[in-house]
């Protein structure tokens, strides 16, 4: 593989506190050197030259948060990692709500050696915490750590049973690996819908009630103080679970929080007359909420943005609000999405960059994250400006249920790289002088 | 037909719900409806606006009043009514709505009247049929036609209904009844009063624009109106209201607590009532109760809003859905 200088870069990369106009040199694979140093270290041999004329270049996005159906239906390992790479996504963690469940360490081997060999991106496993995720027994936790899980949870299920939980964490520490734990307490969610409030009533639908999330979500932050385990709250919604979040940053280093993408953007109100595609676990809160979340976000309280993607069969949005399915796909909006709170001036570049990819390269301990001299090249060329609309049949995902279709978006990718390879390319020739010497 | 033409015209294609719909609108539904009320009384006068078309009631959940009114009155106007039956029909066997919907509409229908458990079904079906769809009940969201009917017979009672407090009493958190009531009410200027054990109440009632009570002698303490709504039989022991007993004797209606209303208070019930327990016999079947009304207005709001659909689309006039 020939080297490739991207020259006039607007190089954000979070790992070194970096934001500034410089070059990017790649070869081998990895990173030779990125910054604005780099302009006077001349050019390899045979490179391929890029003037990207101002366009930026994160480090890959890492999404923390990816519902897969291979083993089982939907959306497929491959299918998913075209959406990564249309998204700017180098790296994924996936859910263990397959089927079967990965439980085992056999499975764990099948998705990695499946991923390597089909893949575009890397994907990193996150093991069920209990077998079958049936909330009873906990999992090979050593095992599955030593074949290449980088988590373990639940899935979209809660463990209701604190005890199982803290045995859970107090097992994990042993194996000093993270719980991964999206908090809802089944018997308050009952059989609700969305936010419980003035609108669910309205429309006749079961509400959720913010307590659903922040009651179990309490009691973990407290068997996580009790247990000392790096404990991550998979996905928050609420502004009571920011302050949940916020109390037990203050006393323990080994708290980390996800929020997703849905919830910086949207709310309520979004759903409308019964938009199924709007349906999500957890449900779109009221503004106040969504303020609350990206306010979090900007103060470190929230670690990390995730996409939640989780797409579903049309046959299963296709239905009353209240007989459709939860989820939606997240990976391919993931970015565009989040740079409107940088367009907003709501939250900083580099903050968001930190959220999407530094950030949870560590807090997962994946080699990605960063584009220091030497890191794998993994990295994605935006252009912060372009405007365009989302169109389902763009989607690469094999379900196209988006909670983005039609909307406008400003910055775009152009250029995802995985290991110095291109592997998703959306104009690249029109941004700069492909030159080569 | 062109003697409705001075009616203004009603502007939506569906009727899927209150909510949405202006004080101008529900009061030419309620103007079209009085004025047939008297030709309607005449059996022998058969109507001839839906001559040759097609209404076809769709009633995924059991129904005997609100099928049968609604049919009845499809025939008054000349329609074919063709009721589908739900139970051992195709829906059984996996069919979704959505496929359901395709196929009715596919055989051209004029009118389609749906019933059904959950919330949104009737809006899910007008996305996906070219002809006019009514809303019978849908989960607990709306059930527009008895919140008109319920309008015609206060107005025909009392003359009037701007000003009038109205106690809607019972369980407001699974009815569409009430959802519907509410708006509707609200929007022709009463004073609507909910009267219910908190558990029987949707978060954020208090927004809702009405006036909140915990027990039924304050609640309709010189009502113009009560609306009893039906307590479903499962709801009645356990979480939401622990004994039929401790139930009446906060939230049931009988003679005693009625001497709180007004003198010439009027008591309604959407029926079907489970007497002793949201209301006794003797107020049900007493001098102030309105239900046989209500009844028969069902049948001619019902006419009433199937000619005003049809007449607004022969007159070339859709607006938008609701």
């Amino acid at each position: 593989m020939k080297p490739i200088v991207l020259q006039n870069a607007r190089i954000v990369d979070p790992s070194r506190d970096m934001d500034e106009i410089g070059c990017v040199v790649i070869a081998a694979g990895k990173i030779i050197t990125a910054g604005n140093n780099a302009h006077n270290q001349g050019i390899p041999d045979g490179a391929t030259v890029l003037n990207l004329r101002g366009h930026a270049v994160f480090p890959g996005l890492v999404d923390a948060r990816v519902f897969v159906g291979e083993p089982g239906h939907h959306e497929t390992i491959v299918s998913a990692s075209y959406a990564a790479v249309a998204g700017g996504v180098t790296s994924f963690i996936m859910m263990p709500d397959t089927k079967p469940v990965i439980d085992n360490a056999a499975l764990v081997e099948y998705v990695l050696r499946m991923a390597k060999e089909i893949a575009l991106v890397n994907v990193h496993p996150a093991a069920a915490l209990t077998k079958g995720m049936a909330g009873q027994e906990i999992t090979d936790f050593g095992l599955l750590s030593k074949v290449g899980a980088v988590a373990f949870s639940e899935g979209k299920k809660t463990i209701s049973n604190a005890n199982t939980m803290r045995l859970a964490m107090i097992y994990a520490r042993d194996f000093d690996m993270p719980i991964m734990h999206e908090t809802q307490d089944t018997a308050l969610v009952g059989n609700g819908v969305m936010n419980a409030g003035l609108m669910a009533s309205w429309l006749g639908l079961s509400g959720i009630p913010r307590e659903a999330e922040v009651i179990p979500l309490e009691r973990d932050l407290r068997l996580a103080a009790l247990t000392g385990v790096h404990y991550h709250a998979a996905q928050l919604s609420t502004a009571m679970s920011v302050e949940a979040m916020q109390r037990a940053k203050d006393s323990m280093d080994k708290v980390s929080a996800g929020v997703s993408i849905n919830h910086l953007i949207l709310n309520e109100t979004d759903v409308g007359e019964y938009r199924t595609f709007f349906r999500l676990s957890p449900p779109l809160r009221v503004e106040e909420d969504r303020l609350a979340m990206i306010s979090a976000l900007r103060d470190g309280i929230v670690d990390i943005i995730v996409s939640s993607h989780d797409p579903q069969d049309i046959d299963a949005k296709s239905l009353p609000f209240a007989d459709a399915k939860d989820g939606a796909a997240g990976l391919e909006t993931l970015l565009a999405a989040a740079l409107r709170l940088y367009h907003e001036n709501l939250v900083p570049l580099k903050t968001l960059v930190q959220a999407l990819s530094t950030k949870p390269a560590k807090l997962f301990r994946l080699d990605a994250g960063t584009l220091k001299p030497g890191a794998n090249a993994d990295l994605v060329i935006v252009n912060l400006e372009n405007p365009w609309v989302v169109e389902l049949d763009m989607l690469h995902s094999h379900s196209k249920n988006s909670t983005f279709e039609k909307t406008s978006f400003q910055g775009r990718v152009i250029t995802t790289m995985v290991a110095g390879k291109t592997v998703y390319s959306c104009g690249l020739k029109e941004i700069g002088n492909v030159s080569k010497r | 037909m062109t003697k409705n033409n001075h009616y203004p015209i009603f502007p939506y294609r569906h009727l899927l719900g209150m909510r949405g719909l202006s004080k101008s609108d529900i009061i030419t539904l309620l103007d079209r409806a009085n004025a047939s009320v008297s030709v309607s009384q005449q059996k022998d006068v058969k109507r001839s606006v839906l001559y040759n078309r097609i209404q076809i009631n769709l009633f995924f959940e059991v129904s005997t009043r609100t099928q049968s009114s609604f049919e009845i009155a499809g025939r008054r106007l000349g329609a074919n009514v063709v009721n589908m039956p739900v139970d051992n029909s195709s829906v059984k066997k996996g069919e979704t709505l959505i496929d359901t919907a395709m196929t009715l509409n596919a055989m051209d229908p004029d009118i389609l009247v749906i019933r059904h458990s959950s919330a949104g079904a009737a809006a899910l079906l007008a996305r996906k049929v070219s002809c006019s769809v009514i809303n019978a009940g849908d989960g607990a969201h709306e059930h527009p036609t008895q919140a008109l009917l319920d309008a015609l017979t206060i107005r025909r009672t009392k003359g009037y209904i701007q000003g009038l407090t109205i106690a809607i009493c019972g369980d407001i958190l699974h009815s569409r009844v009430a959802r519907s009531n509410i708006f509707s009410l609200n929007t022709l200027g009463a004073n609507v009063r909910v009267v219910a054990p908190s558990t029987l109440l949707p978060t954020g009632i208090e927004d809702m624009g009405v006036e909140i009570f915990h027990s039924i002698e304050p609640g309709i303490k010189d009502a113009d109106v009560i609306m009893m709504l039906r307590l479903q039989r499962e709801r009645m022991t356990g979480v939401f209201v622990p004994s039929v007993r401790e139930y009446f004797h906060f939230f049931g209606l009988d003679c005693e607590k009625l001497k709180k209303a007004k003198k010439d208070c009027i008591v309604m019930h959407p029926g079907p009532m489970n007497r002793g327990v949201e209301i006794s016999s003797a107020v049900a079947d007493g001098p102030q109760s309105v239900i046989q009304t209500q009844v028969e207005m069902g049948v001619i709001m019902r006419m009433a809003i199937m000619e005003a659909l049809l007449d607004s689309r022969n007159r070339n006039a859709l607006g938008d859905k609701i």
